[in-house]
């Protein structure tokens, strides 16, 4: 993209890194980038330990019968695994870190609109998170990441302080959201029109979109859960003339949205890479672009497809199925637009890339399966089973997860100014790869011979596919701590970047690695499309 | 955060142009916060109607005890409050300082009083029993007088439920609007506001007409249904 900076791309000593310095000057900064790699760290963490309770459920279901755990413990891990990877990895990881760094970057701005909101949403993450882990101390919630009524308000102090954690972890997801769409309406530089901004950036917009329509509903949603546990308000309770039914829709109406704003971010981040690694102008832009408002739209009318076997009215399911499989047809536009762009394109299989093309192949099976699931006739049968397990891991790992990989190692040496070794990346991408469809094919296997899902025991004809998915999640394991090793050898040893090691088009290229301060010298001004390549 | 200088006097932050792009994109952030407000109360009334439904009968009897009066009194209070809301900004941009801080504090006035009313009306109900969910314990043979030969629907705690909430969270809403219009007004006093700058001033102003608005739905939803 040209731009008015490239003089920046000089090599300067001065950077966000060291523009100050201590723990006291990250806890309190209000730069974007800061930020964005505050936000890593945490979410690594949660990640690792969300990661821990997983490889707890996979070793107890390796054999039938009690393996390593009670039923208790097992429902418990299950609850935090769920619980932890949701609301503490997938939602806030793609944007609150990578477009919390990138998105004002791209743009040409200094800044996002509101940086004290920006850092506010970090300590809301945090303060979230550790008022649903002290629900530990109060013996764990077991209710699974749905919180569903009326088992939910069986007045257990720990599923209160859960769902506390979760709302107030909502607030971050809340003032990120405001704070992108605010940025990306009102600090692009001059020239940056909006069809000329990245991908990336309308990806994050539509996701900001459905952060502050649909998170303040989930917000009233676990308030009167809470209510619900401490005064019996009755909404949700059949035994007060609540109806639990209505909860489910309550929680669904954010939490369908909510799938997309795992998955919106990552579509975006899956854009950049396939451009920049097929060296080749991204095919149709503007149907990404509009695909994407379009899904966000859709998504909000689609909940009801969680609940085809919950009792409510056959026309309903109706509408929801048909409104559900529509949603099929912006995210294929995205997958053939992509294939487009691979098509002929001078295509570069480092690291990132081989996680944009694992994702293209990963995510299809998890889109198509949703459309399986779509179907009422099929989903009587699949609902609450493995099958819909190995729908949403293909969708939140086999999609978001590798979208975070590839955008951490096609962003790290602009983020840090170090290359990372593409060898030892491109070994996390082959265990993780791997390791992923050996646990998660079998499970729909077992989801269509009848295995139901949350359960901590099967029966013994089911043990046979659940040894290889318990391998499989050690192979996931493998790669992730291959991937870290990648990730600090780069952080110790890595070359020296320069500028743009990938030779990218977006802005954020044409500064120095690591960024200055206020990231570009001077004022960058736009004047062609983000993907020049050819 | 570093700031530069402008003209007016007024520092703008580093990674605006001017004091007016600031401006426009601090009010477009207020409006998204709005609708995040208003979503949130959506899906209380969202419940309202559902239940509304499904036992209209809770709400006749619920209603009874509550005093149009007071509800209506209240109503009174904030239309006046949103009212010297907007002068506390007309003369924050007008730079009249004192008319500006007077204006405020009589909206803070009215917060108080609107709460003191609140306190009245929740103790009255307290002292019944009538409280939400499976914290009422209302003895029967008191309730008499509020709803004469009226049944009295087994569910009734439900329609308190509905009436702490919602009128619970409004009031927190109140609280925190009248913490946030004490924090203009101190600026306000320090001068801070003329009319290159007013946002704080204005923000707030915008949540507190919507703290407003959602009243004016409550007030006929829970006192006059019946
Ligand atoms: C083409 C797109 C998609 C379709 C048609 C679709 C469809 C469905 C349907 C019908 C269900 C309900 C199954 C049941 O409970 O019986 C479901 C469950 C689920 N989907 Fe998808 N889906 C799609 C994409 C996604 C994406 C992109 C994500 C997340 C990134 C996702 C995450 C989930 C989750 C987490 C559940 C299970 C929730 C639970 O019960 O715990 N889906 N999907
Ligand atoms: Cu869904």
């Amino acid at each position: 993209m040209a731009s008015a900076s490239t003089a920046s791309a000089a090599h300067t000593d001065h950077n966000y890194l060291n523009h100050e310095k201590g723990l006291w000057s990250w806890l309190t900064t209000l730069d974007h980038k800061r930020i964005g790699i505050m936000y890593f760290i945490t979410v690594a963490l949660f990640f690792l330990v969300g990661g821990i309770f997983a490889l707890l459920i996979r070793t107890e279901l390796f054999s039938s019968g009690q393996t390593i755990m009670t039923a208790e413990d097992y429902t418990r891990s299950m609850t935090y695994h769920g619980a932890i990877m949701v609301f503490f990895v997938i939602i806030p990881g793609i944007p609150a870190f990578l477009g919390n760094f990138f998105l004002p970057m791209q743009i040409g701005a200094k800044d996002v609109a509101f940086p004290r909101l920006n850092l506010a949403s970090w300590y809301c993450l945090i303060g979230g998170a550790a008022v649903a882990l002290t629900s530990l101390a109060f013996g764990g919630a077991d209710t699974g990441w749905t919180f569903y009524t009326p088992y939910s308000i069986s007045m257990k102090p720990a599923v209160i302080w859960m769902v506390m954690g979760a709302f107030i972890a909502g607030f971050s997801s809340i003032l990120t959201g405001l704070n992108f769409v605010v940025t990306t309406h009102k600090l692009r530089a001059p020239g940056m029109t909006m069809n000329r901004i990245p991908l990336f950036v309308w990806a994050l917009y539509s996701t900001a979109i459905i952060q502050v329509l649909a998170t303040p509903v989930l917000a009233i949603t676990l308030l009167l859960l809470a209510a619900e546990n401490i005064f019996g308000i009755g909404f949700f309770d059949p035994a007060l003339g609540g109806d639990p039914v209505l909860f489910q829709h309550f929680f669904w109406f954010y939490s369908h949205p909510a799938v997309y704003i795992m998955i919106l971010p990552a579509f975006g981040v899956i854009s950049e890479l396939i451009t920049a690694f097929s060296r080749k102008t991204i095919f149709g832009y503007t149907a990404i672009a509009y695909s994407s408002l379009a899904i966000a739209a859709v998504s909000f009318f689609v909940w009801g497809h969680h609940m085809f076997v919950s009792g409510q009215s056959e026309w309903a399911g109706v509408v929801f199925s048909f409104l559900t499989m529509l949603v099929g047809v912006p995210t294929a536009i995205k997958l053939f637009n992509w294939m487009a762009t691979l098509y002929k394109g001078s295509i570069n299989l480092s690291a990132p890339m081989l996680y944009a093309l694992g994702f293209m192949f990963l995510f299809t099976i998890g889109g198509v399966t949703g459309i399986f699931l779509a179907t009422i006739a099929t989903d009587v049968h699949f609902h609450d089973t493995y099958f819909v397990v190995a729908h949403f891991h293909y969708v939140m790992v086999g999609g978001t997860l590798m979208a975070i990989m590839g955008g951490i190692f096609y962003w790290f040496p602009k983020m840090f100014g170090k290359l990372v070794n593409d060898t030892i990346a491109r070994w996390s991408f082959f265990f993780i790869f791997m390791g992923f469809n050996v646990t998660f094919f079998p499970q729909f296997v077992l989801g269509s011979m009848g295995m139901p899902r949350r359960y901590f025991d099967y029966l013994p004809e089911y043990e046979f596919l659940n040894q290889i998915s318990t391998i499989g999640a050690y192979m996931i394991g493998i790669g992730f701590v291959i991937g870290t090793i990648a990730v600090i050898q780069g952080l110790l040893n890595g070359k020296p970047a320069g500028p743009n090691p990938w030779g990218a088009k977006t802005l954020e290229w044409t500064t120095a690695s690591p960024p200055p301060h206020e990231n570009f010298i001077q004022q960058p001004i736009v004047t062609a499309g983000p993907y020049e390549y050819r | 955060m570093s700031t530069a200088k402008t003209g007016s006097g007024y520092h703008h932050a580093h990674h605006f142009d001017s004091a007016e792009h600031e401006y426009v994109s601090a009010k477009q952030g207020v409006w998204l916060f709005l609708c995040t407000e208003i979503l949130m109360f959506g899906g209380l009334f969202v419940g309202y109607a559902i239940f509304h439904h499904i036992y209209p009968e809770i709400f006749k009897v619920g209603s009874k005890f509550t005093d149009w009066r007071l509800g209506a009194a209240n109503t009174v209070v904030l239309l006046t409050s949103s009212f010297t809301m907007a002068l506390g900004i007309y003369y924050s941009q007008k730079r009249e300082q004192s008319k500006a801080v007077a204006m405020l504090a009589i909206t803070i006035l009215c917060g108080f009083i609107f709460m003191g009313i609140k306190y009245i009306e929740y103790s009255h109900k307290i002292h019944l029993g009538l409280l939400p969910g499976t914290w009422y314990s209302a003895d029967p043979a008191s309730l008499v007088k509020y709803v004469g030969d009226m049944e009295i629907p087994s569910n009734l705690p439900m329609y308190f439920s509905f009436y702490y909430m919602m009128t619970g969270i409004h009031g927190i809403h109140v609280l925190v609007g009248m913490g946030l219009i004490a924090w203009v007004m101190i600026r306000a006093m320090k001068g801070e506001f003329g009319p290159h700058y007013y946002t704080p001033v204005e923000g707030v102003g915008l949540f507190w007409h919507l703290v407003d608005l959602v009243w004016i739905y409550l007030f006929p939803l829970l006192y006059l249904v019946s």
